[in-house]
């Protein structure tokens, strides 16, 4: 896990477990999960945008020159931007490599 | 003052829920709580109540819809049975988990198979663990003041869990009794309009069913029992504040006769009147009977437990479920783990009784105390009146 944020014991957890703040969902970062990445090669790419439609994270990005990218905070590897492309320009890489 | 009336139980149950002036119904009929369903959405139909009845196509949705209901800060009831009850079992320990007051009239049966449509405990005792409140109750008047009181405790800003008032189906469901039914004035005083303590709209932000990781899970599984350990101290406060206002006592265990009792029976549900004549009987015949009602199953009543048994030899506990394969029924098990430290404690005997329907009547109850006398039988559970 890569960062912690919320209550520390038994009685700071709120009643129901209910969460008052906006967003706090994106302060776990279930990039930690990966065991794989996905890897763009730009000259197979079209910009067809499909990877940033399908990703069920939304942690893909169109960047300033049309490509598009993952944020590793948040892609857990799941593989189906790869799987999507029909261009097949992402492959998904070992972490550890 | 209310008025004494004569009413089937299961529509006095849904008359009450009226009492306290509901928001939004979600039941889903089964036998033998059909008649609180059906009551219910004739209550809604008529305009008696300004309230929502939402027809639902099975009790899980019942229950489901009946949280999104509650989670917007509305008051809820729903009823089910048996079946249902256990269908509503996936979804019954997240009602508590998100702490909404929901009220659960339950009209106790068996749970199939064989199927069988009557009554016993066999539908609440699978979820003694999904961290409800739980009530019993004895009567057609019990039923009715605490579908009221129910209310109350589980909104209390201290307490904030769903309640199951348990009713026996048929033996109380299906019968007309007299019943003191408190005017809405009445209720209007003991019952004020539910504040939540947070409600889904769009102007307030709030996250509600979420995710708990390894973590947190253990702090919130300590937590949600904090509350229910603690909102027995709710429950007495209410309890007295209805004697004071209505003038009928309730306690977590009722005891009779037990002053100077060395046997006595404990139940729960209807079979304690039926009980009660047959301690009469014993006492008739010299034997010094009493009998423990349990009215409150969670949170359990340790300490009052451990007051009640006080001086009394052997403890007859009856129970209307099986736990196969287990130590005996699961009140047994319960009362007997409850006083395993208690220095002095009686010998606790265990009968299966009153399984599906099958009729327990005084001889039958006189006959468990003459057999439990010896504080030991050849098994170490019994079921009671089995042929073979």
């Amino acid at each position: 896990m890569s960062e912690k944020k919320g209550p520390e014991t038994w009685q700071e957890i709120n009643p129901g477990c209910m969460v008052f703040r906006k967003g706090s969902a994106s302060e776990y970062h279930t990039g930690s999960w990966r065991a794989k990445r996905p890897l763009w090669e730009n000259e197979k790419c079209i910009k067809c945008g499909v990877c940033y439609i399908y990703c069920p994270e939304g942690c893909i990005t169109e960047q300033q020159d049309g490509f598009f990218d993952a944020n590793l905070d948040y892609c857990k590897g799941c593989g189906i931007c790869a799987h999507e492309c029909w261009p097949g320009a992402i492959k998904m890489v070992n972490e550890e490599e | 003052m209310g008025k004494r009336v004569g009413m089937e139980v299961a529509i006095a149950s849904a008359e009450a829920a009226a009492l306290c002036k509901f928001d939004v119904a979600s039941v889903y009929p089964i036998t033998p709580q059909s008649h609180v369903a059906e009551h219910l959405s004739d209550i809604v139909a008529d305009g008696r109540v300004d309230a929502s009845f939402i027809t639902v196509e099975s009790e899980h949705s019942a229950l489901s819809s009946a949280m999104g209901a509650s989670a917007t800060g509305a008051r809820v009831v729903t009823a089910t049975s048996s079946q249902g009850l256990l269908f509503m079992g996936e979804v019954m320990p997240i009602t508590s988990a998100m702490r909404l007051p929901i009220v659960m009239i339950i009209a106790n049966r068996a749970v199939s198979g064989p199927i069988n449509i009557w009554n016993d405990h066999s539908d609440i005792m699978p979820m003694r663990d999904t961290g409800w409140i739980s009530f019993f109750a004895d009567n057609g008047q019990e039923v009715v003041d605490m579908v009221i009181q129910a209310f109350k405790v589980g909104e209390d800003r201290r307490v904030m869990l769903p309640v199951n008032v348990n009713m026996d189906g048929f033996q109380l469901t299906h019968v007309v009794e007299p019943i003191i039914m408190p005017d809405q004035e009445e209720v209007d005083k003991f019952l004020p309009p539910y504040k939540p303590f947070a409600a889904l709209h769009p102007d307030n932000v709030v996250s509600m069913g979420t995710l708990g990781m390894p973590e947190f899970f253990t702090e919130a599984q300590k937590s949600k029992n904090v509350a229910l350990v603690n909102s027995k101290k709710v429950i007495l406060e209410v309890w007295k504040e209805w004697e004071k206002q209505f003038g009928r006592k309730y306690e977590p265990i009722q005891s009779y006769k037990t002053e100077d009792a060395e046997i006595a029976l404990l139940t729960m549900g209807s079979m304690g009147e039926t009980a009660e004549i047959a301690v009469d009987e014993l006492r008739k015949q010299g034997v010094k009977a009493g009998l423990l009602k349990l009215k409150l199953w969670r949170p359990f009543p340790f300490d009052e437990l451990k007051k009640a048994v006080k001086g009394i030899k052997v403890l007859a506990v009856t129970d209307r479920a099986c736990s196969f394969g287990g130590p005996g029924g699961p009140v047994f098990s319960e009362i007997r783990s409850a006083l395993y430290d208690a220095p002095k404690r009686p010998k606790i005997v265990n009968f299966l009784i009153g399984l599906g329907g099958r009729d327990v009547q005084v001889e039958d109850f006189m006959a468990m105390v003459q057999k439990a006398a010896k504080g030991k039988l050849s098994e170490p559970y019994e079921f009671y009146g089995v042929r073979g």
